[in-house]
């Protein structure tokens, strides 16, 4: 059964990339623990607005855990503590405990600017995936399914490196504002397959040549990234960007 | 130039002279182990790797990848304060399987330099530059290629031997997260060798850091 908690919140504002940003703080009262996260967002929304208050401003779309575009710093975690594989949008508020004090902030980094509050600019994942995060191969009409045999390991971890859904939570967790994770499962989609395999070189090398230009930091394998992902990518995927980098970086 | 300019290159920097500096503590350490069961043993190493030329070679080379790996720390580390953004995090949360040590190699690099600094005053200053520098023994020290007597004289002051424990425990800590962080960064790592190469790496580490330390608990304790 359905209990109801009462909670603060204490949540991010920021007016743009340049202001210096505060908490501000709202007693929330009696929510379904079966309200998600979000949905509590929503209230706390109206709240605000019923008092004449300017609402809070956060990123969402799908809600359903497909898109990736929730991005909520909760308690500490990206995402806050849902069950494995999960983002913001799955977060219900059965986690939390009756008189909790609940902190919400951004995705904190120097490649992600705040747009407004909670809301950040993650653009520079896409002008990663521009650099390289593609096949340009003509592929004319689709061939039968098995013209090409690909082990179905491969297929399988081809896959999972696709899952991911470029959130940026593996950059709001690392100390070092690194994007590797992003870009290794990016590189790593490809690079499991044959049909990726002709431009894997060419590849690798514009993708950390654009993530180091957009200012993203440099890799120190604490592990942050891979405990945060809502996606479960794997580190494993880092590795094989350095040695695809490596590899490419010596045949020049 | 791609070991420079960009950010795998430079890890590709610290992997590869850690992994060299990992290689030096092994021989370093292997050499120590001598002066547990013989003063005449360790000496003859000592004279061997007196003001010999290939000796200052080795030592040249070995400090050129130090002050490389120290500066290619601070350079990463400055980029990464950088890409981090000035903003913090009001609150923090470490993940379990986030290692204390994985987060803080700056700070242990830190400690280790400055035990480092130190042992180059009690033994390298004593021994082979002031063999270089023609100095019969500076401050009443006993003879240039006396290894031996160098150890005996600085663990029998108890604050050395506390330093050298605590360095060695810095050392412990920076290796433990180094060395699978090196294989990682060269890309011979992967869903199974990760584990391989966490478990290799601990091994590896303690058992060099338990052959430093019997030397210090043997002089510290147990002088003849």
């Amino acid at each position: 059964m359905a209990k109801n908690i009462s909670f603060t919140i204490k949540y991010w504002k920021q007016n743009g990339p340049k202001d210096k940003g505060h908490f501000d703080t709202h007693e929330m009262k009696n929510v379904p623990d079966d309200t998600s996260f979000l949905e509590m967002l929503d209230m706390l929304n109206e709240e605000l607005i019923n008092e004449g208050q300017e609402p809070f401003v956060f990123d969402h779309d799908c809600r359903e855990g497909i898109c990736g575009m929730c991005s909520l710093y909760i308690n500490g975690t990206p995402h806050g503590k849902t069950e494995r594989g999960a983002t913001t949008c799955q977060l219900y508020m059965r986690k939390f405990n009756d008189g909790d004090v609940i902190t919400v902030e951004p995705w904190r980094s120097a490649g992600f600017p705040v747009i407004k509050d909670c809301m950040v600019d993650r653009s520079a994942f896409d002008k990663i995936i521009q650099a390289g995060g593609y096949t340009s191969v003509r592929t004319g009409q689709p061939q039968d399914a098995n013209a090409i045999l690909i082990p179905k390991q491969d297929a399988d971890e081809a896959m999972d490196c696709a899952t991911c859904i470029g959130c940026g939570a593996c950059v709001a967790a690392c100390k070092n504002g690194s994007a590797m994770l992003f870009v290794s499962s990016k590189v790593s989609q490809l690079a499991l397959l044959p049909q990726g395999r002709p431009e894997a070189a060419k590849r690798a090398k514009a993708m950390v040549a654009r993530m180091d230009e957009l200012g993203f930091g440099n890799c120190t394998n604490t592990r942050a990234c891979e405990a945060v992902c809502p996606k479960c990518e794997s580190i494993s995927n880092i590795a094989r960007l350095n040695r695809e980098f490596i590899k490419a970086k010596l045949n020049d | 130039m791609w070991l420079i300019d960009s950010s795998i290159g430079r890890k590709v920097v610290m992997s590869v002279s850690g992994i060299a500096l990992i290689l030096f503590l092994t021989f370093h350490a292997s050499m120590n182990v001598v002066a547990l069961f013989s003063a005449e043993g360790y000496n003859m190493i000592c004279e061997f790797l007196g003001a010999n030329w290939y000796a200052v070679v080795a030592t040249i080379g070995l400090g050129a990848l130090v002050v490389v790996h120290f500066v290619m720390a601070f350079i990463l580390n400055y980029q990464n304060r950088k890409a981090r953004g000035n903003n913090a995090y009001a609150v923090t949360n470490k993940p379990e399987q986030v290692e204390w040590a994985s987060q803080n190699m700056l700070v242990l690099g830190i400690i280790i330099i400055l035990g480092m600094l130190l042992h180059l005053f009690n033994f390298w200053y004593n021994m082979m530059f002031a063999e270089l520098a023609g100095l019969a023994g500076p401050f009443d020290n006993p003879s240039p290629s006396d290894g031996y007597a160098f150890i005996v004289k600085t663990f029998s002051n108890p604050v050395y031997s506390v330093i050298y424990v605590l360095w060695l425990i810095a050392l412990w800590f920076h290796l433990t997260h180094g060395f699978w962080s090196a294989m990682q960064t060269l890309g011979v790592s992967g869903k199974i060798w990760f584990n391989r190469w966490k478990v290799i790496g601990f091994v590896f580490s303690t058992i060099i850091i338990l052959m430093f330390l019997a030397v210090v608990v043997k002089f510290s304790l147990f002088a003849a």
